[in-house]
């Protein structure tokens, strides 16, 4: 890849796309605020460039100021945005239709909300040639049949007679993609593209807009936070903070050897698996993101950084500076900074030792009636969202939970808390039997010694009610205390606890940011002394520099308190950072149980080996195997019979016969505590390569 | 007759109405200075349409408060030589000035029009009130728990949604269905449930202190049991509080009409919000389905529920004008606005100054509260 | 979707018995049924008299029995004799729904194009002076029930005193020569000015909703034009609420029927259920009522079936 890179590079005499000292601003009742100050980036044709940067930075103000689409509020303030050499800045309405769709594409994250849902997909499809090339319905509907084929979505005809709700997310997304590509487009803007999908799915998109891009020379603007897509697809980066680009240059330069503190910092806060995790810890970038009308004097970064030098770096406005003739930051220190040297070391980090059973659940099954549409009728369908999952948690041990939606890892963590009850099945905390018990009938021991931390920020708190409040109701809950005075000194104590000022007990939740809230989440689960916290997803939600801190107080929190962690998610970087054994699942069925380092090394289950292979890693010494998954997750209502992996299985023709079709695995032990749930023999077991492997210097 | 010119009676109007500008301006002032200290309220004064619809209903509200400075003369007095007479027609025998004219009985159709303001102000604010605690109290189990109790309500709630509202009011708010037990019995149920309301408020919240709980749920024992006694007719020692039957009738039918529109947009609400992670947080720390619905997802629907209150009262006070229009209920010489319109209706071709002024007055209100029930929608969206 | 009708079907059935059954009982109470007799006999009669003429009639048998009776009528065609006009309720019922019914078709006429293009107009830009100021008007609408607007509409159009008198034509004529526009105007109009801002104010929430979703914006970042987004991507989205909306405006037509027939004296429906309850004619009544609830329930069933067929979300999960 790196080498096309430079070619391209050095072959433009005329960008496809020029952007040159944009500035935008989105006018609210009180004042203007500036989202998007003196941006500048290229395209070359054919070039793909990375946008990355943390919500409200303002890259997807870009795409929509190339667009021409910021509402009602926005408006383009300063500088100018060239295509193919035609000013798009100051154009009309109709100039605008013109470009737009047949000229600049975009697709956006939520591919289910971008198509109309009371029209047919091949409608939405023949409008775009029948628009711009005036094609005629026959002509357009063979384009369009066409083009879904090129995305390589199966049986096209049924596809394009369907309404969009018929179809999976990711044949969605495939259908939007297909949209953008209806008129070859010279530049492609994607926005986070695939956000919303999950990771098997997500891999198979990102394989088709690269193929794509390639096969039609398509130039792309791929917008991200997530540094590892954009390594996979770019050629090129701008790193965005707080409106402003702080780096661009090629990929492989910038994720190598990065001349701004806030990109380093952005790769020191996410986990990589290439790294040793004790060698390594994460650092978070302390601090928080500048609102657009607080920003500081000078480098927007500043506050935040660890190179700050007052006087210089808030003394004026900071221009980019080059680095070489295709990279620039701007920092105004990169010259004096030892930029490889180590990050601090931390102390602690150390892992407490495991100690005793705390929680084992046997045999758990959980099936749920799904009432039929109240408004259509129908028969009841059960939902098999657990089937017979069985592990043990031990005192002061992080048990990581890993798997797509529709996994059922949320039932899981449902019936431990009590929601919901086990269909069948025991589920063991300490010496009582809890699966049967639903959390009214538990006793106030029983509750607080389980809890949970919740993953979206923005919904964990009241709206309603004040940090402390809440705080000393669960308190109260936990008949913690004599006294409202006791508990509002507790309360006080947690909030130490979760390192937020004592001053925040008064707050409301809407003055908190998401970190802050995701804090008081976990001094709420922490509140009562667990056993047992259930964390589901607990950063997923939050900003990648935010990210680390938080994980970091919640595992400092857990290994001081002796506390068994279930940590469910998806990410499985941030799960070999901190988990001490994996489960995975797949449908309701556990797939591979096992200390982490013998789930992340083969032997692998086919699924682990394909979720490892699907996950973007930002780390250019990593090279993967690729293994593409097939389709989508079958729904639990009508799971395929046999494995329930077999639908997708790339390693299905290597079991003889119809076996995988016919019957459930069962659970084989590859080494003592690792576990498997495949028909696969020994010797394919055995012949099993890494997915991910380091290259070059790192190793 | 002396008759005075339309300036003259603009003038006469406008000084008549002095007192409410005062207390317009005291009030309407003194908020937007304090706007920004005053919460939601507050806000209603960032819109334009908030505050000419809030001015509306102050000036209503006002006026009700000071019918008796407003008024002319008593709205009851019949003056034989002003029958039918032009706006501004002065009564020789008082030299009082009919502004709007005097109606078929020869009564000041001006004053009629601000006295009429004080039954629309004493019911339909009330009998909404009286809706919400049913709707909130019912509502809440129906979305939060499901179930039969739901499909039960919710079945109750369309069958009275389906009938017809004339055909209820000429069937409940008739002298006839006095005689009956009727009345007695639907104001025991309806109104025992705001003293329920309060009193599952207090308890589901302090029910693990039970130091402070007695201290707040006696006196509402106390002073809600002596009001619902009351109130019903049961035991009245002041002689308070005891509602005139016509106008219990008229109210009750309002609160039956009202109530399970209300059930359906709480039990809705409570549908969606009780999905959100701060419901099942409030769940795995052992809270009681009471706690939850009454502490975590009620003040979460308080934005479409005030705005819905607006809406609701403005609908009432079309219900109450529906009945006085008809006849039904409050008495014929009422001087409420749906009754004089009906009394004025009946010559309108000929004369048009009896039935308009109860007519625009009662379409003003209603503006006013629809406005600012769309300011403050407005207001909370943007949040 | 048989499975759902049939259910619907039943809910609606339990409906009307319920319904009538409380119609039943009201009208059958004590006080209302010595009234009745007063009226029917003359009122100068003693209470023993009056109770003989209550057994002669048959009202003082068992409730109960007395509506299984006349439920068994009813589902053979009989409705009953009407006590107020002295014939058979179906006799008098039918004309009189006619009349209505031809009310309505002209309100419907009116009503719902002028709605939806408020809304359409109002909602396509959301926060625009053309939305203030159309969204203004539906309020007003809305503000306006009919026992108000038939007055300042017959002052303006119809009253000496204003004397433009364009539309004082008599209903009562339009009834027994059919409508034109100087006798029908203004019932019509009364009716349908204020179901207009009700509709028209559900029309723009739908729209200016549909307007902000990302299909739009797809759309528009298609080169699509603002014409042909309303039309052909907004429009069909934007049309399920108000449609639900427009079928359950029926029954709270009704009301507004019963206002203006009795304002314009238009002897429809709705005179004749003021007539009935007015004299506890209670056959009379309960035909009424049946009607009433089955217009109610057969609108919420075509409600429920073009909500099925606008969304195609729906229709195939059936």
């Amino acid at each position: 890849m790196s080498a096309s890179v430079n070619s391209i590079a050095t072959s433009v005499d005329e960008p496809l796309l020029a952007i040159e000292d944009l500035s935008i601003s989105f006018s609210t009742r009180v004042v203007e605020i500036p989202a998007v100050m003196s941006f500048s980036a290229t395209i070359a044709p054919g070039e793909a460039l990375g946008l990355v940067g943390e919500s409200g930075c303002g890259k997807s103000t870009v795409a929509l100021a190339i667009m021409r689409d910021l509402g009602k509020t926005g408006r383009i303030t300063g500088g100018s945005i060239r295509f193919k050499g035609r000013e798009l800045t100051n154009m009309s309405e109709a100039e605008l239709r013109r470009i737009r769709g047949s000229e600049i594409a975009m697709i956006y994250q939520e591919p289910m909300a971008s198509l109309n849902p009371a029209m047919k997909i091949a409608r939405q499809l023949m409008e775009v040639p029948m628009i711009h090339a005036g094609a005629s319905a026959a002509h357009a509907y063979a384009q369009a049949l066409r083009v879904v084929e090129a995305v390589r979505l199966p049986d096209p005809k049924r596809i394009l007679a369907s309404y969009p709700h018929q179809l999976s997310g990711g044949q969605q997304q495939r259908i939007v993609i297909a949209m953008a590509l209806m008129s070859k487009p010279a530049l492609l803007i994607l926005d986070e593209p695939t956000t919303a999908l999950d990771v098997t799915v997500e891999a198979g998109i990102v394989q088709l807009v690269k193929d794509l891009g390639r096969e039609f020379g398509t130039s792309m603007l791929f917008i991200s936070h997530n540094l590892g897509l954009v390594l996979e697809t770019c050629d090129r980066i701008c790193v965005m903070y707080s409106g402003e680009a702080v780096e661009t240059g090629p990929i492989v330069e910038v994720f190598d050897e990065m001349r701004h503190p806030y990109t380093q910092g952005l790769f020191r806060s996410i986990p990589l698996p290439g790294t040793d995790k004790a060698l390594r810890p994460l650092v978070a970038i302390p601090g928080n993101f500048p609102l657009p009308y607080e920003r500081p004097p000078g480098c927007n970064f500043g506050p935040r950084c660890s190179y700050f030098v007052a006087g210089r770096c808030d003394a004026a406005d900071i221009p980019m500076a080059p680095v070489s003739p295709t990279h620039a930051t701007r920092c105004i220190r990169w010259p004096e900074i030892d930029w490889a040297a180590p990050p601090p070391a931390k102390a602690g980090g150390a892992r407490a030792p495991i100690g005793d059973v705390v929680l084992s659940v046997d045999n758990l099954r959980k099936y749920y009636e799904v009432g039929a549409n109240a408004l259509v009728g129908g028969d009841a369908r059960v939902v098999k969202a657990n089937e017979s999952v069985s592990f043990e948690a031990r005192e002061a041990e992080t048990l990581a939970i890993v798997g797509e939606s529709g996994c059922g890892k949320s039932t899981l963590a449902k019936v431990l808390l009590g929601l919901e009850t086990a269909t069948a099945g025991e589920i063991r905390l300490g010496n009582q039997e809890i699966g049967q018990r639903a959390i009214e009938r538990r006793d106030t021991r029983t509750v607080a010694s389980i809890q949970m931390v919740f993953q979206n920020p923005f919904d964990t708190l009241n709206p309603s009610h004040s940090i402390g409040g809440q705080i000393v109701r669960v308190l109260e809950k936990f008949r913690f205390g004599a006294s409202q005075a006791e508990r509002e000194a507790r309360m006080l104590e947690l909030l130490d606890l979760v390192k937020l000022p004592r001053a925040f007990a008064r707050r409301m939740p809407r003055q908190l940011s998401g970190g802050q809230k995701q804090r008081i989440g976990i001094a709420r689960a922490f509140a009562g002394a667990p056993k047992v916290v259930v964390a589901d997803e607990p950063v997923s939600a939050l900003d990648v520099s935010v990210q680390a801190a938080v994980t970091e107080l919640l595992t400092d929190i857990q290994r001081d308190k002796r506390t068994t962690m279930l940590f469910i998610s998806h990410d499985l970087g941030i799960v070999r950072y901190l988990a001490d054994r994996v489960m995975v699942m797949y449908l309701g069925h556990v797939v591979e149980i096992g200390a982490c380092d013998q789930v992340f090394e083969p032997p692998y289950h086919p699924y682990t080996e394909a979720l490892l292979s699907a996950v973007p890693i930002a780390d250019t010494s990593i090279e993967k195997e690729e293994i593409l998954l097939e389709g989508d997750i079958p729904s639990a209502v009508d799971p395929p019979p046999g494995c329930p992996f077999q639908t997708r299985c790339p390693r299905k023709r290597q079991v003889p016969g119809d076996l995988c079709e016919r019957e459930l695995p069962p659970f084989v032990e590859l080494a003592p505590g690792h576990k498997v749930k495949c028909h696969l023999s020994a010797e394919v077991f055995a012949s099993m390569q890494p997915v991910i492997r380091l290259v070059g210097t790192g190793a | 007759m002396e008759v005075l010119a339309p300036g003259a009676i603009v003038w006469q109007v406008l000084r008549q109405f002095g007192p409410v500008w005062l207390g317009m301006l005291l009030v309407m002032g003194a908020s937007f200075a304090w706007r920004h200290r005053l919460g939601t309220y507050g806000r209603i004064y960032e819109s334009p349409i908030g505050i000419i619809g809030f001015g509306l209903v102050l000036f209503w509200l006002l006026t009700a408060i000071m019918a008796d400075w407003v008024a002319v003369m008593d709205p009851f007095v019949q003056v034989r030589a002003l029958k039918n007479e032009p706006p501004g027609t002065i009564d020789p025998a008082s030299g009082l000035a009919f502004l709007f004219g005097g109606d078929s009985l020869g009564r000041d159709v001006f004053s009629r029009m601000v006295h009429g303001s004080r039954t629309v102000m004493a019911i339909a604010p009330f009998a909404t009130l009286f809706a919400y605690m049913i709707g909130i109290t019912l509502g809440l189990p129906a979305g939060y728990v499901g179930g039969w109790f739901d499909t039960v309500l919710s079945f109750v709630a369309n069958l009275v949604l389906a009938f017809p509202v004339i055909l209820l009011f000429y069937l409940l708010v008739t002298p006839e269905i006095r005689q009956t037990a009727i009345p007695g019995t639907m104001a025991a149920v309806f109104f025992i449930f705001p003293v329920l309301f309060v009193a599952v408020f207090l308890w589901s919240r302090f029910r693990d202190r039970p130091e402070v709980l007695w201290l707040y749920l006696l006196p509402v024992i106390v002073v809600g049991g002596f009001g619902y006694l009351g109130l019903t007719g049961l035991w009245d020692p002041t002689g308070l509080l005891t509602m005139a039957p016509n106008t219990l009738n008229v109210f009750l039918a309002v609160v039956f009409i009202t109530s399970p529109t209300v059930f359906r947009i709480v039990r809705g609400l409570t549908l969606d919000i009780k999905t959100r992670d701060y419901v099942a947080a409030a769940q795995t720390r052992g809270e009681r389905p009471w706690y939850i619905m009454i502490w975590e997802i009620l003040p979460n629907a308080r934005g479409p529920l005030i705005v819905d209150a607006c809406l609701r009262i403005g609908y009432t006070t079309i219900l109450l004008g529906t009945l006085g229009f008809f006849g039904l209920g409050v008495s014929p010489e009422s001087p409420d606005w749906g009754s004089t319109i009906n009394e004025g209706r009946k010559l309108l071709r000929i004369y048009v100054h009896p039935a308009l002024p109860p007519a625009l007055a009662l379409m003003s209100l209603v503006l006013g509260l629809n406005l600012l029930a769309d300011a403050l929608r407005e207001q909370t969206m943007r949040d | 979707m048989l499975a759902f009708l049939l259910k619907r079907l039943g809910v609606m059935v339990l409906t009307a018995l319920c319904l009538t059954l409380v119609v039943f009982a009201l009208v059958n109470l004590k006080p209302n049924l010595v009234k009745l007799a007063k009226e029917q006999t003359g009122s100068r009669i003693t209470e023993q008299q009056v109770e003989v003429w209550l057994d002669q009639n048959g009202f003082n048998r068992p409730l109960g029995v007395r509506y299984a009776e006349w439920l068994g009528n009813v589902v053979r065609g009989d409705f009953g004799h009407s006590t107020r006009f002295n014939a058979p309720v179906s006799e008098v019922l039918w004309p009189r729904l006619w009349l209505t019914a031809i009310l309505m078709f002209w309100v419907m006429v009116v009503m719902i194009p002028a709605a939806l293009l408020l809304g359409i107009l109002a909602g396509m830009r959301e926060g625009s002076a053309q939305d203030r100021a159309l969204s203004t008007v539906a309020i007003a609408t809305t503000s306006t029930p009919e026992y108000v607007s038939g007055v300042v509409l017959t002052v303006i159009f119809a009253s000496q005193m204003v004397g433009l008198q364009w539309f004082s034509g008599s209903a009562t004529k339009a009834a027994e020569e059919g409508p034109t526009l100087y006798t029908f105007a203004l019932p019509v109009l009364t009716i349908a000015i204020y179901g207009t801002g009700y509709i028209a104010r559900m029309t723009r929430a739908s729209m200016a909703e549909v307007m902000t979703q990302q299909y739009i914006r797809t759309a528009r970042l298609k080169g699509v034009s603002f014409r042909m987004i309303v039309l052909r991507h907004a429009l069909r989205n934007a049309l399920i609420a108000p449609f639900t909306v427009i079928m359950l405006q029926f029954p709270w037509l009704l009301t507004g029927v019963v206002i203006v027939e009795s304002l314009f004296n238009y002897r429809g429906f709705g005179w004749l259920l003021i007539e009935g309850a007015a004299n506890n004619d209670i056959d009379l009544l309960l035909a009424c009522s049946i009607v009433a609830v089955m217009i109610v329930l057969v609108t919420q069933l075509i409600s429920d079936i073009g909500y099925v067929y606008l969304n195609p979300r729906i229709r195939v999960a059936a």
